[in-house]
This record gives C-alpha cells, structure tokens and sequence, in this order.
C-alpha cells in the first residue's frame, strides 16, 4: 500500500535509535484475585519480552489465565504485582487517565465480538480511537479513509456494520487497531467468531501486518491460528509453560 | 476528546433511539410546558388588574364614608353617610392640599330606568362634579361633560357611557336627545369615550348627572350633602403618599377625630387595591407553580430512569470506548451531555408548548396569558439543569465500569 506510508511503517522500526528497546517487558508480573478471604493467582511470575516487530501468539487452555495476561497486556488491567513497560514507558503504578491515554497511543485493540458501534459507519468507527486523542476531523477522515483503504475495505467507507459481513467487519476492526499507529496490535480471538474462510481472510491481514515490521501479539486456543505465528508462548496455571519460534511465515 | 466531539456523539446516540428519547424528553416538556404557562396565567392575571386600575384613574385615592353604629349594631364601612360635600370642597383646596390634584364626590343611585320613548335601559346614575372626568381619567366621545353652572342649578342633564348610549339610542348621536327617568326628562349632554370594565363594574354602562340633580331629584331624601365616596387624584404618581396624608389630616380635622379608632372614614388606595388582587393571584400561581416543579421533577427522574437504562443496556460500547483511550471524565461528559441535551431538547419543546398554549388557550378561558422573555429563558435553563443534574449518577455509574467487565457483558 505505497499511499498508506504511516501505516506501513512501524514507529519503531530499525532506523529507531531505540530499535532494541522491546515493545513489551514484563518483570515477575503476578495477578491475584481476592473474593472474600479466598485468594486466586491467575497470573504467576511471569516474565517476557517481546520486540517489535515480532508476530507472537499467546495459547491456552480456558482458565490458563491467559485472558488475564492479555488484560494486563492490554493495559485493561494491572498487574498486583511486578513491573511492565511497554514502549519504555513503565505502567505498572499508572492511574485510570493515564492508562486510557496509553491504550490510545500505544495499543490497537482486535476483540473476538469486533465490538463496532452499530450506529457509526465503517469510517466514524476507525475514526473513534483518533477522536480520544484529539486529533482534528480532517485529519481523522483522512486517516480512517487510508486505515480502511489498507484493510481492502475502501469503497465501504459509509457501510453501517450491520451491513458489513462477519470478515468485513473485523477487517474495520483491524483498520481501526491500525489507525492510530500503535506500538502493539492486541488481538484477542479475533478469528473466534468467524467462519473458516473469513478466519484464513483474516489471518492474511495480520501475516501482512507483520511482514510490515508491525508488532502484533494474537491470544487464541486454536493451533492453526497460533501456527501462523512466528512464536507461541504457551500458557499453564499462570505461567509460561512453553515460548519458542514455530519457524513459520517469516 | 473536544468538546465538540462529545456533543456529536450525544447527539448520534439520542438519535439511534428516537422513540426513548422522545418519551424521555416528553416528561421535560410537559413540566416546562406547565411553568410557562402557570407563570403566563400569573403574569397575564396582574397585568390585567393593573390595566384595570389604570382604567379607574391613575393615582387614585378612594376615600368611603365610615360604620354607623344603630342599637349596639355596628354596620360596615359606608354604612353611615360620614361624608359631605363640603368635605369633598376641602380636600380640593390647592393651599391645604397642593398633593391633591382633583377631587370627584361621587352619589350613586343603582338600577334606574332609563326610558327613550319605548326604548329602555336599567343602569347606575352617578352624581358628581365636573372634576370626575380628569379624576377617573376618562374622555368623550362627544358632547360636552357636566359644568359648575348644571352643578350649581342642579340642571337636568346627563352624560351617558358609551355602551349605555348605544343601548337606548342606537347609532343615533343622542347628544341633545332625552331620557326619562320616573317621568323626568333629562338632556343628554355629552357621551362618554369607552373605557372596558375593572373588576366591578362595567365603566361604559353609566349616566352622570351633576352631583345636585342626583341628590336632589333622583335619591331625595333628608340629607341632600351627603356623599357616598369621594375619589382622591394625587397631582402626581409621586405625591400619592402625600394626597394621602393631606386627604387623612383634612378629614380628621373636619370630623374632629384623631385616632384611628374613632376614624368616621377610610382611605383606599390604588396600590392597596392592586396588592389584595395580586397576592390572591400569586397564591394560585404558587399552587400551580408547585404543580408545575413535580412535574418537572416527575421528568428529571424519567431522564435518570432513562439513563440509567442507557447506561446499563451500552455496557459494552462504555467499555471499548474506555478500551480506544476513552477516560472516564471523557464517558461522564458524553453521558452527561447526553442527559442535558435531553433536557434541553424537552426543554425547547415545552416552551414552544407553552406559547402554543398561551396562544390557544385564552379562546377557552377567560383569563389572559402573558408571555415574559426571563421566565422562558429561565424555564430553559432549568430543563438544561434538571437534565444535568439526574443525569450525573448515570454519568458516573457509566464511568466507574471497568473496561474489561464492560466489554464481557453481553
């Protein structure tokens, strides 16, 4: 996509000075839950560093705690205890606002529901993390038009996504975790709900995304998808049971 | 996120739910609808007892003869004729009372039959002086009013009020005609200019005769000087106190009382008349007004239902917004500017309502609504409160979600 240059360019790519600082650094993070006087550790120690550029997958069974790792990821959720930095900034001690403002500039979010809002068009949707940080409508427009044109999506612009197929419509996801050109595209089961020709549609985006120099870290259960990485981090009880490279697209 | 942003947002979100929020903002509107209208009913109520008041005369002092005390009974003000004509004489010298501008005795006699051949009309005869016409503030039609000299030989003549006119003699000028009244022929003199009704008496239904021929030929009678009211003008709006005090001292001299429990006679004024009226008025308006607050209360618990509603049912839009970078004052405003865009819209509503209201309703009703600018603009700003104000626990509910327990929901 040679008129999409923002888009194709990763922030931190090789002619960063900082090209060796990692996108994620997770430091002996722990995650306890407490109901009552019963305590829960979803997450147990676990440390991993991941850097740009790379296509990682995060696998689990249901209760693995990998949901949790991904919130804490996500900057959805923080940590009890332990240190993440993403792009070198340390959120561990951050408060509401500022982790807002860091899931804003930082992470471009791909959920399993796509989570569209029915009553905007494709374009007022990719848009909406651009609204957040202030960025003048215009150069909002422009910007979601290009997000959408790279997501194959362009002559959609105007489509509500009840008008959009399952593929579309996590495709305007995507452009949308695009838009604000994001350290980390977080995807969590984003092929969960869709169907086998809109899931390998999909998966062909992200294979993209990451042959750009884009960081993307993608949670699922299936192997198939998690074979599309380049790494797998298996997840056990909390804790890192496996991390290596599955040799595969790159 | 700018604050112009948020706005459109509320604004896309009340329009994806047009049905609610117009049942939503129907409860504003019918409040506010009601508030104008209750204010324009207070406000038309008075305004049309001072245009009454206005129509008596301006600066007007009333002054009633005082009780008569008969067997141990004692009678109601005017019930003892305290009040001469040689009263009235004092009051109207410029050296003891500069503040007094004219002075009208005035002797009435109710019901009287007028006759004009076979034509007849039953109305008041009032007995005066030349000074009532300046005194009442009134003017003719045509004609010419009564004279010293018709005082003085106490002349049969009349002048007739316009609808009195009008009765007995058509669209025939009756200036130079006569009416007959218990087989006494009287020449009409002149013809009254209209003047509408206080709350009272019908100004335009009325025949003036000189005081003397009412006393003497028409009410007869043992004491022919006696005087039922005597209406006051002060020279100004400003020397009405001053008429007053000069009107008080001039009477209690004459009839040789001082305090005021031997006072023979009372003094009304225009003012006083004006704040009896109003304060029954303004007790209604606060009744309705009342009505009015509860049912904009009613409304301002609807937005929050309604809200409350919004917030719980678009969990999941709350939390991928916090997801994208939305902070929480970000959420409150949106949903606070939700809730006040709501009330605002009801708001506008209800006040083109409450004109529409004002409008129509006085065809039905006899009273008029008065439309005042402030009250509007107040009632408008009061919506934009009340939609503020239920919609700030929604707003908060919404902003205290977690993200991650807002995007679960389903």
């Amino acid at each position: 996509m040679a008129d999409a240059p923002t888009l194709a360019r990763h922030p931190s790519s090789n002619t960063d000075p900082a090209a060796g600082q990692p996108v994620i650094e997770l430091e002996a993070v722990r995650k306890v839950y407490r109901t009552g006087t019963i305590e829960f550790e979803a997450v147990r120690n676990v440390s991993l560093v991941i850097h740009p550029g790379e296509y990682v997958a995060i696998m689990g069974p249901s209760g693995s705690g990998k949901s949790t790792l991904m919130n804490i990821l996500g900057c959805l959720d923080v940590a009890t205890s332990g240190r993440y930095l993403l792009a070198g900034e340390d959120v561990s001690d951050m408060d509401e606002d500022q982790l807002a403002d860091v899931r804003n500039r930082h992470i471009g979010f791909v959920f399993q529901q796509f989570n569209l809002l029915p009553s905007l068009s494709a374009l007022r949707n990719v848009e909406l993390p651009l609204a957040f940080a202030a960025v003048p409508r215009e150069e909002r427009r422009r910007r979601g038009r290009l997000a959408l044109e790279r997501v194959g999506l362009g002559d959609r612009l105007t489509h509500r996504p009840n008008e959009m197929s399952g593929g579309q419509q996590q495709r305007v996801a995507v452009a949308r975790a695009l838009v604000s050109d994001p350290a980390l595209v977080l995807a969590d089961e984003p092929t969960g709900n869709l169907d086998s020709s809109a899931t390998e549609d999909v998966l062909e985006l992200f294979g993209e995304l990451h042959a750009q120099g884009r960081t993307v870290v993608l949670i699922t259960h299936e192997a198939e998808v998690a074979e599309r990485a380049q790494r797998v981090i298996h997840i056990r009880d909390g804790a890192v049971a496996s991390d290596g490279l599955t040799g595969g697209t790159r | 996120m700018t604050w112009s942003d948020i706005l459109a947002n509320s604004w896309d979100a009340i329009r994806s739910h047009k049905m609610r929020s117009a049942l939503t903002s129907l409860g504003i509107l019918i409040g506010i609808a009601a508030v104008v209208l209750t204010v324009g009913l207070g406000q038309g109520a008075q305004q049309k007892v001072s245009n009454q008041l206005n129509a008596l005369g301006g600066n007007l002092l009333i002054v009633s003869p005082g009780s008569s005390t008969t067997g141990g009974v004692r009678g109601g003000f005017g019930s003892a004729s305290t009040l001469t004509m040689a009263d009235a004489t004092a009051l109207s010298s410029p050296v003891a009372a500069p503040n007094i501008g004219g002075v009208a005795p005035i002797l009435q006699a109710t019901s009287k039959e007028l006759d004009n051949g076979s034509t007849n009309w039953t109305t008041t005869v009032v007995g005066t002086t030349s000074s009532w016409l300046s005194v009442r503030g009134r003017t003719l039609a045509s004609g010419r009013f009564i004279s010293d000299a018709d005082q003085a030989s106490a002349a049969a003549v009349t002048v007739l009020a316009s609808s009195t006119a009008s009765q007995l003699f058509g669209p025939v000028n009756p200036v130079g005609q006569y009416v007959t009244i218990s087989g006494t022929p009287y020449q009409v003199i002149g013809v009254l200019a209209s003047a509408g009704s206080d709350s009272t008496t019908n100004l335009d239904d009325q025949a003036i005769m000189p005081f003397s021929t009412v006393s003497q030929r028409i009410v007869g009678g043992t004491n022919r000087t006696s005087v039922q009211t005597i209406y006051v003008k002060a020279a100004s709006a400003s020397q009405l106190a001053g008429a007053y005090q000069e009107t008080q001292t001039i009477l209690q001299n004459r009839h040789a009382t001082s305090s005021s429990s031997t006072t023979d006679f009372s003094i009304t004024t225009q003012q006083s008349v004006l704040s009896t009226t109003s304060s029954v008025d303004s007790t209604l308006t606060t009744l309705l007004m009342g009505a009015a607050a509860l049912a904009l209360l009613v409304g301002g618990i609807g937005v929050m239902n309604i809200m409350l509603v919004s917030v719980k049912e678009r969990t999941r839009e709350i939390g991928l917004r916090k997801a994208l970078g939305g902070t929480p004052t970000t959420i409150r405003r949106q949903f606070l500017s939700e809730a006040s865009m709501l009330g605002l819209t009801g708001g506008l509503l209800g006040v083109a309502g409450g004109v529409g209201g004002a409008l129509i309703l006085p065809h039905f009703i006899s009273n008029p609504i008065t439309i005042s600018v402030p009250w509007v603009l107040i009632s408008i700003a009061v919506a934009i409160v009340i939609g503020v104000g239920f919609g700030v626990y929604p707003a908060v509910r919404a902003a205290r979600l977690s993200p991650i327990d807002a995007l679960r929901s389903e």
